[in-house]
């Protein structure tokens, strides 16, 4: 990876590892997702009540889905964090839960998904660089502000305690995914006549 | 007044999706399925909604990209020094890719989700009064869901609910005092707000209602109705 932020946004380390883990099914950068992402997992299944033992068994169960599941991640409707993110929500209430998750529709196929053309690139560039403006907007909260955050999205907080201001600059990244989605319902529908 | 041309010979039948949806989920629920606070009924119909809806989709999308952003900065954890090499050895056990089971696939005017919901089968309809039929799919002191069919013309017995009831139009339409609701369209409805629904003439209403109170009906006879119905 080369450090050349002053340009155009180079794409996270994160998704490149995470793209070639989907394409090129490579266990190194599978090793160095792991690296990453492990240690935040286990944090956040034990925000969530999880004891040690039980946050490790979550952490490994979500790292072994993202390696099957690889081939339905979309860098253009999904920052790798927030498929992580996704992906390890939906294990812990499975673990936790009788009933398995309702989870929507995916949108496409694993066939479908692994001809990406030059408008899903930009699409994918322009998601990671909201993806980076988010996070660091999480950073410049207040200590108070970034709790509430952190509340809401591990869990903490029910429908009715969350408030619809967040202080988060959600609708442009929405925008983005708005588009990647109606680009991809384009796509699809030249590929179903 | 003449029966309406039905749906299955008027040329402009749409196909499985539905035509504009004008009514969404609320910014805090789709907030609450993003951090999984939500419970299953509402995840139900948040499931359904969003896989017809890409305006949704895309707004539930936005909060889990905030839910990202929070794991990248929520901190790390100390691992056990084993559990790398356990994991990256699970992986060479693992069959080839594209090994996943079947998910399971919309169906008619069910989503996917509802169909998992489902089983898989038919949904299996009790009758309620005045034609209406219901087909419970969860009833926990936590929340319920449940499938609603409505005949074209046909009223939904007025009923009050203690919390939240958020009802998603799969197929049909129906009004009440909040407006016209088409398939696509989720209802929000707050503390016994009293209302009652009425079927459109055409296609019969199919609804996915989900509540974290029980649903129960005004006035004596509905209130007997209930006992007996579950509703």
């Amino acid at each position: 990876m080369t450090d050349d932020r002053a340009g155009v946004p180079p794409l996270a380390e994160q998704t490149l590892q995470m793209l070639a883990v989907r394409d090129r099914r490579d266990r190194a950068a599978f090793g160095k997702l792991f690296d990453h992402y492990a240690p935040r997992l286990k944090a956040m299944a034990m925000r969530g009540g999880a004891s040690a033992a039980l946050a490790e068994d979550i952490v490994q169960d979500v790292m072994l889905t993202i390696w099957r599941k690889a081939d339905q991640y979309d860098p253009a409707r999904a920052p790798v964090s927030a498929w992580i993110f996704r992906i390890a929500r939906n294990r812990q209430i499975d673990i936790a839960r009788r009933n398995r998750r309702p989870e929507p529709e995916l949108l496409v196929s694993a066939a479908e998904a692994d001809a990406p053309d030059e408008g899903s690139a930009g699409d994918m560039l322009a998601l990671a660089e909201e993806s980076e403006a988010l996070r660091a907007a999480l950073r410049a909260l207040s200590p108070e502000q970034r709790a509430v955050i952190e509340s809401a999205y591990l869990g903490d907080l029910t429908h009715r305690e969350i408030h619809a201001e967040t202080g988060l600059p959600l609708g442009t990244i929405k925008s983005r995914i708005r588009l990647a989605l109606e680009r991809l319902r384009h796509e699809l529908k030249d590929l179903r006549p | 007044m003449s029966p309406p041309v039905t749906s299955s010979v008027s040329p402009s039948a749409p196909g499985p999706m539905p035509g504009p949806i004008s009514h969404h989920l609320p910014e805090a629920i789709l907030a609450a399925y993003a951090g999984g606070s939500l419970g299953y009924a509402f995840e139900l119909v948040v499931a359904a909604h969003v896989s017809l809806c890409d305006e949704c989709r895309a707004r539930l999308g936005a909060h889990e990209a905030a839910g990202g952003a929070v794991l990248e900065e929520v901190g790390a954890a100390a691992l056990s020094p084993d559990l790398r090499s356990r994991l990256l050895g699970a992986l060479a056990d693992e069959a080839p890719s594209h090994a996943a089971p079947q998910a399971p696939r919309r169906d008619g005017p069910f989503p996917a989700p509802v169909v998992a919901a489902l089983g898989g089968r038919a949904p299996r309809w009790r009758s309620l009064t005045g034609g209406a039929k219901q087909c419970i799919l969860e009833d926990e002191a936590a929340g319920s869901v449940r499938l609603l069919s409505i005949p074209p013309g046909a009223a939904m017995p007025e009923h009050g609910h203690g919390g939240l009831e958020l009802t998603l139009v799969l197929q049909g339409a129906y009004r009440d005092a909040g407006g016209r609701y088409g398939a696509g369209d989720v209802a929000v409805e707050e503390d016994d707000d009293g209302h009652q629904p009425v079927a459109e003439p055409g296609e019969t209403c199919i609804c996915l209602a989900a509540a974290d109170a029980p649903l129960r009906f005004r006035g004596i006879g509905p209130r007997l109705a209930q006992r007996f119905f579950r509703i």
